[in-house]
């Protein structure tokens, strides 16, 4: 298992996510991705990204301004 | 036994893509999602940076309704291949900087070659004939299949039954019968399937989904391009023209003022890049100036401009510090530009 940073500060979604897609396209199941981000419509899209595409959200933390959201990858549908 | 039919659904995130992915699924057909970023997609960008919009529901559409249909949703980011449809639209654009024809060609060629590259079926979209002035008549809508060399694999499940039967249709992947003839700007079709699906919410982006459509961002665009000499941009040019009131008091150089904290928060992720102004003695909003060649004579011009959109406004003195690029932050005083100096044609 590895764990991977995705600096996503400064973008507007779409972007953060399509940031986490591509890294989460490259890894196998239990490596984690944390994504960090400034633009709040991150803590909605990348959960939902998620939910659709069967990975896991391990933590989200919402503090001053920036938003770290760690993901799990799985195996997907 | 044969494998079931998998199809890739444009999806926009508004009713029509939503519909036609829905009708397709419901013939047992496997159904994701895919959806385009070119940078000027309204989805959600002032409502992240303005403030007075965070409160508002935000979420991204194209994911709400992949999550609604339970479907995956491959999302692309082609900023870069996307300017040359803009920059050189073979067919021409709409009433603004919009288009329409090629833009749907282009992404209807890249969920082609994404169905190659992903061994799917053919592609779906919620086009309705005679919907959009641009791209969705009836003589426009083959030349979106040909040109994108989807050809007959590209099913619009909304108004296949006012075209030719398609590939999926012919050999029997989809149900003719179980498909529409939906055509025109009239929504009552659509709401009849809203019902019938038992759909309590959707997306209806007003003005449209793109910027591009919009007379004034499309203003903003041309500015851009004219103060440049050339037509060309970057995805952060394009960014900035969503944010800010924008003023050309000068021919080579704009001013970007932040409206609100908001966007003055988000200008600041830009502050290295470009001179700026802030007000010092007063609250007030973060300014970028773009352009070449800026003195220390238009930065003192343009601090009183900034100056004029602060809280002393109706002062006689405010202090501003002015950071440029090369030589570091210095600070002065000067007067709030009266407002009746402030020239309407400098508006972007």
């Amino acid at each position: 298992m590895s764990r991977y940073v995705v600096d996503a500060r400064g973008l507007l979604c779409p972007l953060p996510v399509i940031r986490v897609q591509d890294r989460v396209a490259k890894l196998g199941p239990g490596d984690l991705v944390e994504a960090i981000c400034s633009d709040p419509g991150a803590l909605n899209d990348i959960p939902a990204w998620c939910k659709i595409n069967g990975h896991q959200i391990v933590e989200t933390i919402d503090e001053n301004n920036e938003i770290r959201i760690t993901v799990r990858v799985c195996d997907g549908r | 036994m044969s494998r079931q039919k998998r199809a890739v659904a444009l999806i926009s995130g508004g009713l029509d893509s939503l519909l036609a992915a829905r009708i397709v699924q419901d013939q047992g057909v496997h159904v994701e999602g895919i959806n385009f970023f070119t940078g000027f997609c309204v989805e959600g960008h002032t409502h992240a940076i303005r403030r007075k919009d965070r409160d508002k529901r935000k979420r991204n559409n194209a994911l709400w309704v992949a999550e609604q249909l339970g479907i995956k949703l491959h999302i692309v980011d082609v900023v870069e291949p996307y300017k040359d449809v803009l920059l050189n639209p073979r067919h021409g654009y709409g009433a603004n900087m919009n288009p329409c024809l090629d833009c749907k060609i282009f992404m209807v060629s890249k969920a082609r070659e994404w169905i190659e590259e992903n061994g799917f079926d053919f592609i779906v979209t919620g086009e309705v004939v005679g919907q959009r002035p641009m791209s969705q008549r009836r003589d426009t809508m083959p030349v979106v299949s040909r040109q994108s060399g989807a050809d007959d694999l590209l099913l619009r499940p909304l108004c296949a039954r006012n075209l030719p039967p398609t590939r999926p249709e012919r050999e029997g992947w989809v149900d003719r019968n179980g498909l529409f003839d939906i055509s025109g700007r009239s929504r009552k079709r659509q709401m009849e399937l809203v019902a019938k699906f038992g759909i309590t919410d959707y997306a209806q982006p007003a003005g449209g989904c793109c910027f591009l459509t919009d007379a004034s961002y499309s203003a903003k665009l041309r500015d851009l391009w004219k103060s440049r000499g050339a037509r060309e941009y970057e995805l952060d040019d394009i960014i900035l023209l969503k944010v800010g009131r924008h003023l050309r008091p000068r021919p080579h150089f704009k001013m970007i003022v932040a409206r609100e904290e908001g966007e003055t928060r988000f200008l600041e992720g830009y502050r290295h890049r470009f001179p700026h102004i802030r007000t010092l003695s007063h609250g007030g909003p973060l300014t970028l100036l773009d352009g070449d060649g800026i003195s220390e004579d238009d930065m003192r011009f343009a601090a009183s401009i900034a100056a004029r959109y602060s809280q002393g406004r109706d002062e006689t003195a405010v202090e501003v510090s002015i950071t440029s690029t090369g030589s570091g932050t210095s600070n002065l005083t000067v007067t709030p530009m009266p407002p009746g100096e402030i020239e309407s044609g400098w508006n972007v």
